[in-house]
């Protein structure tokens, strides 16, 4: 039962990974692109370590916490870090594609 | 706006604590060596970032905290879902945009958490807070405040800025009581 259970969560995991690293391929700008690994990535951490979490708590002796901290961790920094790359992107005025609407809303530096 | 400390070798002894029990629930032992690293790591950790921290209002309203956080966490599974599906479809159908979005909110903590949540859900990433610090003088309070963000998806403006204001800063406005 077990089994079945940290393989699902496994695969979910597996899969939301998948799709951001397809996202960060796949997009057109580098705006876009961020959408990709700041959210599905963040879901799909959490049930590959909640699949580690529930593989260690049934195979060691003890409760195992880490993996919960671990993903506390990543869901704090993944706005961080994503707010950090696209500041520095408007900083550098990196082109959007040219539909991109409302590109007037971002103001000049200081 | 530095914070005076109460004791000098310890200036929060709450966050001590917690980085004390992080660094123990992390190695999974309480062993005498990890014990001693812990201590050290409470210690050291906030001498450095103490002055860095400037005065943050406090949440006032616990329990609607909890309610906000929960809210919060099944958008970021909602807000997955929906990316991955929009990522998988055509490129040419996603038509992004920037949007100016006008913050109530005037403290920074309160700001910052509503950026990070605003990232973390659906189709948004929030990428500047206007206006530029640096723009302003030391002291100054602007008179508005703006949170840029890009949309993967941008259908309805309006109807995206009125969502994020009800749904997400709204509660925070209450619970920071600002």
């Amino acid at each position: 039962m077990t089994e079945w259970i940290i393989s699902i969560l496994l695969l979910i995991g597996g899969s939301f990974v998948l799709v951001g690293s397809i996202g960060l391929v796949k997009m057109p700008d580098f705006y876009m692109r961020l959408h990709g690994p700041t959210k599905a990535t963040t879901l799909g951490m959490a049930s590959l370590l909640t699949a580690a979490m529930v593989f260690f708590s049934t195979t060691q002796a003890g409760f195992s916490v880490k993996e919960i901290l671990i993903s506390l961790f990543l869901l704090l920094t993944a706005p961080v870090s994503g707010y950090m790359m696209i500041k520095s992107a408007i900083h550098h005025k990196l082109e959007s594609i040219e539909r991109t609407q409302g590109k007037d809303n971002i103001e000049d530096d200081v | 706006m530095r914070i005076e400390a109460k004791f000098k070798w310890l200036p929060t002894p709450l966050r001590s604590l917690l980085l004390f029990l992080v660094w123990l629930l992390l190695n999974n032992s309480v062993s005498a060596g990890h014990i001693v690293l812990a201590v050290i790591l409470a210690i050291v950790i906030p001498l450095a970032t103490s002055p860095f921290r400037t005065k943050q209002p406090l949440i006032l309203k616990p329990g609607l905290a909890l309610r906000h956080l929960m809210l919060v966490l099944y958008d970021i599974i909602t807000a997955n879902v929906q990316v991955a599906i929009l990522i998988l479809g055509p490129n040419n159908k996603l038509t992004p945009g920037f949007v100016k979005v006008p913050l109530d909110l005037t403290q920074s903590l309160p700001i910052t958490i509503l950026a990070s949540t605003v990232s973390l859900t659906p189709g948004t990433v929030s990428a500047e807070v206007y206006p530029w610090a640096e723009s302003l003088t030391e002291g100054e309070e602007p008179e508005e405040r703006f949170l840029l963000i890009h949309v993967l998806d941008l259908k309805d403006e309006q109807a995206l800025i009125n969502t994020i204001k009800q749904r997400y800063e709204a509660p925070l406005k209450e619970i920071f009581q600002c």
